[in-house]
C-alpha cells in the first residue's frame, strides 16, 4: 500500500520501514469523537498503530524556555509560527505585575527568555502586562485558541483540559515540543478508548472537582494509562463549561493523557466571539463540522464505566496520589483492611507522610493554608464559588486566592469578588500557576497541610515535605474560614 | 544535545525502588526545572527529597547505599513516572548513567520520554518486579542483563523473563534515533496533507493576532 518512492526507503534501510504505510482513512463504521479527530489529522500511519499526526495548535509555556536555543544549535525553524501560542505562568511571582517586579536570577531568565524567543520568532507571546496573559490551559479555552476537532498539545501533562471543549488534546515531553515546533507533527500510538458515563443530577455543593476525584480513586491513578478517555452521560452535558475543563484537567491523574467530552450547546455558546475563534461564514463551516463530532451510535470503547452523580460527595483526599479520596462524611481508611500488600505498604506510607491516623473523620483534620487557583480551579466560575463562602467569614488560616488569568481577575474585581476575599482576610494575587507547583515562591514550609483547587498532593509538591489535601474551590474555602474540613453544604 | 546512545544488550548493578506510584515530581523535583542539564549538580536532583535531609545530608535511602549507588537499572513498582510531563525525569536518570528502569507499569508521557532519550522502560508484570526486588534486596549489587533484540530480561537468579515494546519503540531504541529527522524524511507528505486539510478547513487558521 505504500506510495512512499524508493529512493525515500533507501535513505533510512531497515531501521525505519516504510513499507507498512497503510491507508489513512480506517475502516470502522461507527466511531468515537476521539477516532473521528484523530484519524482526520493522520498524515501517516503503519500498521504498527503508530499515526504521524498534524498538529493544529501548540501551545507553550515558560518551563520550554531552552526550547528555541536547541532548534537554533540543531540548525532547525519553526515552521508554523502563526500555531504556536505561548504565556508565562510557572515562573511568574503572583505579587508581580511586570517582568521587572521579578527578581533577577533564575525565574526571571526563564520569562524573559520566552518572551524575546516569541518577539525574535514570530509567535504570539501573552506577556505579563497583558491582560490576555495567564495559564496556558485556562487561557487557549478562553481566547478561542482551543476549538472543537482540533489536535492540541503542549508541553505539560494538564493539557488534557482543552478535551473538555471537544478536541483532541494531550501534553507531550521536551523532545516532542521541539518535534512540534519543526514539523508540526507528531508521531502518535493509537490509544484504547474509555468511556466514562456519569448519569444523573450532583447533589447541592458537589462539583466537577468531586467528580473527577471521584472518578481517579474509582479506577486508581494508572486506571486510565493506555486509554483516551470520554466523559458522557446527563451530568456531564449539565456541566458548565469550567466544570467540564475541571474534569478533563484531572484525566491525567488517572494515567490518561487525553479526557475528551463532546462539543455541545455549551461548547458553542462559550466559543462564540472570543478573539481567536473563526468568525463569519468560517463560523458556520466550523460549526458544521463539529456537529458531526460527537461518538456514533453504537461506538465500541475497550471499556465502558458508569458513575451514579447522585453519589458523588464533596471529596477530600488523604494520601500522596490523586486516587486516595474519601467523602467529607468519610473517615481516613485503615491499611489493614486492604488486601493488596503493595499497596497496603503504600497507604501506610502515604498516612506517616502526611501524618494521619486511620480512622480519623475528615472534618478533624485541620489545616495550616488554603490554596484556591491552578489550571484545574481558577476560572471565574470557581472563584465565585469559593467568594459565596468567604462572603461575611472570616480566614481563620492563610489563604491565597490566585486567578487564572489577567481577564479572569478583572471580571472577578468587576464582580468584587476581590473585595469578597480581601474582607475575609484572604490574599488576592496576580494570575499564574503558583502554589500549584511551588516554583514561583508562593509555597508551603515543611510539615505544613493545605487543602488545595490544584491536582497533585505528591511529596513536596507544594514544597518540601508538604502535605496536601485536593478538594474543590468552595470546600477549599469553607476549610479557610473554619481551619479544617468542612462539609460545604453544612455552612448556610 | 548529547547524541542518543543505542541500546541492544546492557547488564548492570539493579537498584530496587519500593515506591508505589512514584511520581515525576519525586523523580525530580520543579524547584531543578530550569537548570541546565549540564548543570554539574545534576546527578543529585534524581529522587533529591528522598536522598538528601534538609540540610543536604545522605539519608539511607536505598540509592544512596554502596553498591546500589552505582546501579544502572532500576526496578520499581506500579506507575513509575505517573504525573508531570517533564523530560527533566529522564534528564535526571541520564545524569546517572541508569540506562533502564523496570515496572509493571508506567505514566504514559514519561515512557515516551525514556523511549525517545534512550532509557529503556520495560513493563514486567507485578509479580516479577516483585521477585526482582526482593531478590536485589537480598543479594545487594546483583546484576541484571536485558537484552532489547530478544525482549528479555535476566534476573540474578537466572531467570529469564519475556517482555513486549512496541516495534517502532524498539527500533528507535536499538538504534538511538532521532525522530526529527526521521519525520523530516516524510516532508513531502506533510507539505501536501498541510496544504490539502488547511485547503479544506479555513477555519482552523487562527485569527491574526489583535
Amino acid at each position: 500500500m505504500s506510495t512512499e518512492p524508493p529512493a525515500r526507503r533507501r535513505s533510512n534501510g531497515d531501521i525505519w520501514p516504510v513499507n507498512d504505510l497503510k491507508p489513512t482513512a480506517t475502516m470502522r463504521k461507527h466511531k468515537t469523537l476521539f477516532e473521528k479527530i484523530f484519524d482526520r489529522h493522520v498524515i501517516i500511519e503503519r500498521e504498527s498503530g503508530d499515526a504521524l499526526l498534524f498538529i493544529d495548535r501548540h501551545l507553550i509555556h515558560d518551563l520550554h524556555f531552552r526550547a528555541f536555543a536547541e532548534l537554533k544549535a540543531s540548525g532547525h525553524a519553526i515552521r508554523r509560527p502563526d500555531l504556536l501560542f505561548a504565556t508565562p505562568d510557572h515562573s511568574i511571582p503572583t505579587t508581580a505585575r511586570t517582568l521587572s517586579d521579578i527578581p533577577p536570577g533564575e525565574m526571571r531568565e526563564t520569562v524573559e527568555t520566552l518572551q524575546q524567543s516569541a518577539e525574535k520568532l514570530g509567535f504570539t507571546h501573552f506577556d505579563m502586562t497583558d491582560d490576555r496573559h495567564g495559564i496556558v490551559h485556562v487561557i487557549g479555552p478562553e481566547q478561542g485558541i482551543t476549538l472543537p476537532g482540533l489536535v492540541l498539545v503542549c508541553g505539560d501533562s494538564h493539557t488534557s483540559t482543552h478535551g473538555a471543549l471537544g478536541c483532541v488534546s494531550f501534553g507531550i515531553g521536551a523532545t516532542e515540543v521541539r518535534h512540534v515546533l519543526v514539523t508540526q507533527t507528531l508521531w502518535q500510538r493509537r490509544p484504547k478508548t474509555m468511556r466514562i458515563t456519569v448519569d444523573g443530577i450532583l447533589g447541592p455543593g458537589v462539583t466537577g472537582k468531586d467528580v473527577i476525584l471521584t472518578i481517579i480513586s474509582h479506577i486508581g491513578a494508572s486506571g486510565g494509562t493506555g486509554y483516551a478517555i470520554e466523559y458522557a452521560g446527563s451530568a456531564i452535558r449539565s456541566l458548565s463549561m469550567e466544570a467540564r475543563m475541571t474534569i478533563s484537567n484531572m484525566t491525567i491523574e488517572a494515567g490518561a493523557r487525553s479526557g475528551i467530552i463532546a462539543p455541545d450547546d455549551h461548547t458553542y455558546d462559550y466559543l462564540y466571539g472570543r478573539s481567536y475563534a473563526p468568525e463569519g461564514s468560517k463560523w458556520e463551516e466550523a460549526l458544521a463540522y463539529w456537529k458531526t463530532l460527537p461518538s456514533d451510535e453504537g461506538a465500541a470503547y475497550d471499556r465502558e464505566i458508569s458513575i451514579d452523580a447522585a453519589a458523588v460527595e464533596p471529596t477530600v483526599t488523604w494520601g500522596n496520589s490523586p486516587q486516595y479520596a474519601v467523602g467529607i462524611g468519610g473517615v481516613i481508611p485503615d491499611p489493614a483492611a486492604e488486601a493488596d500488600p503493595l499497596k497496603r505498604a503504600d497507604m501506610v506510607s502515604a498516612l506517616e507522610y502526611m501524618a494521619l491516623t486511620p480512622g480519623t473523620p475528615v472534618s478533624n483534620i485541620k489545616v495550616d493554608k488554603v490554596f484556591i487557583g491552578s489550571c484545574t480551579n481558577s476560572r471565574i466560575e470557581d472563584l465565585r464559588a469559593a467568594a459565596e463562602i468567604a462572603k461575611g467569614r472570616q480566614a481563620v488560616v492563610p489563604t491565597l486566592v490566585v486567578p487564572g488569568s489577567g481577564l479572569i481577575k478583572k471580571q472577578a474585581e468587576k464582580e468584587g469578588l476581590d473585595q469578597i476575599f480581601s474582607q475575609a482576610g484572604m490574599q488576592w494575587r496576580e494570575p499564574g500557576c503558583s502554589m500549584c507547583v511551588a516554583i514561583n515562591g508562593d509555597s508551603l514550609a515543611p510539615g505544613e497541610r493545605c487543602a488545595s483547587t490544584s491536582n497533585r498532593n505528591f511529596r513536596g509538591r507544594q514544597g518540601k515535605a508538604s502535605r496536601t489535601h485536593l478538594v474543590s474551590p468552595a470546600m477549599a474555602a469553607a476549610a479557610a474560614v473554619t481551619g479544617r474540613f468542612t462539609d460545604v453544604r453544612s455552612l448556610d | 544535545m548529547p547524541a542518543i546512545e543505542p541500546f541492544k544488550r546492557f547488564s548492570a548493578v539493579a537498584v530496587p525502588i519500593d515506591i508505589t506510584n512514584c511520581d515525576t515530581d519525586q523523580i525530580i523535583p520543579a524547584r531543578f526545572l530550569r537548570r541546565p542539564k549540564d548543570d554539574p549538580d545534576y546527578p543529585t536532583f534524581l529522587l533529591h527529597d528522598l536522598r538528601f535531609a534538609s540540610d543536604g545530608t545522605e539519608t539511607e535511602f536505598i540509592y544512596n547505599r554502596p553498591p546500589y549507588r552505582g546501579g544502572r537499572i532500576v526496578v520499581t513498582d506500579v506507575n513509575w513516572g505517573c504525573g508531570s510531563s517533564r523530560e527533566a525525569a529522564v534528564d535526571a536518570l541520564r545524569a546517572n548513567l541508569i540506562r533502564s528502569v523496570i515496572a509493571p507499569a508506567f505514566g504514559d508521557i514519561h515512557y515516551g520520554n525514556c523511549i525517545k532519550n534512550g532509557v529503556l522502560p520495560v513493563r514486567l508484570t507485578a509479580e516479577a518486579c516483585e521477585k526482582l526486588r526482593l531478590l536485589l534486596h537480598q543479594s545487594p549489587g546483583a546484576t541484571i542483563s536485558i537484552d532489547l533484540p530478544a525482549q528479555c530480561v535476566t534476573g540474578p537468579d537466572g531467570q529469564r523473563y519475556q517482555f513486549e515494546i512496541e516495534s517502532l519503540d524498539k527500533q528507535r531504541l536499538i538504534h538511538g534515533l532521532d525522530d526529527i529527522s526521521l519525520t523530516l524524511e516524510h516532508e513531502t507528505k506533510i507539505s501536501a496533507f498541510e496544504r490539502e486539510y488547511l485547503a479544506n478547513n479555513r477555519w482552523l487558521i487562527p485569527k491574526a493576532s489583535v
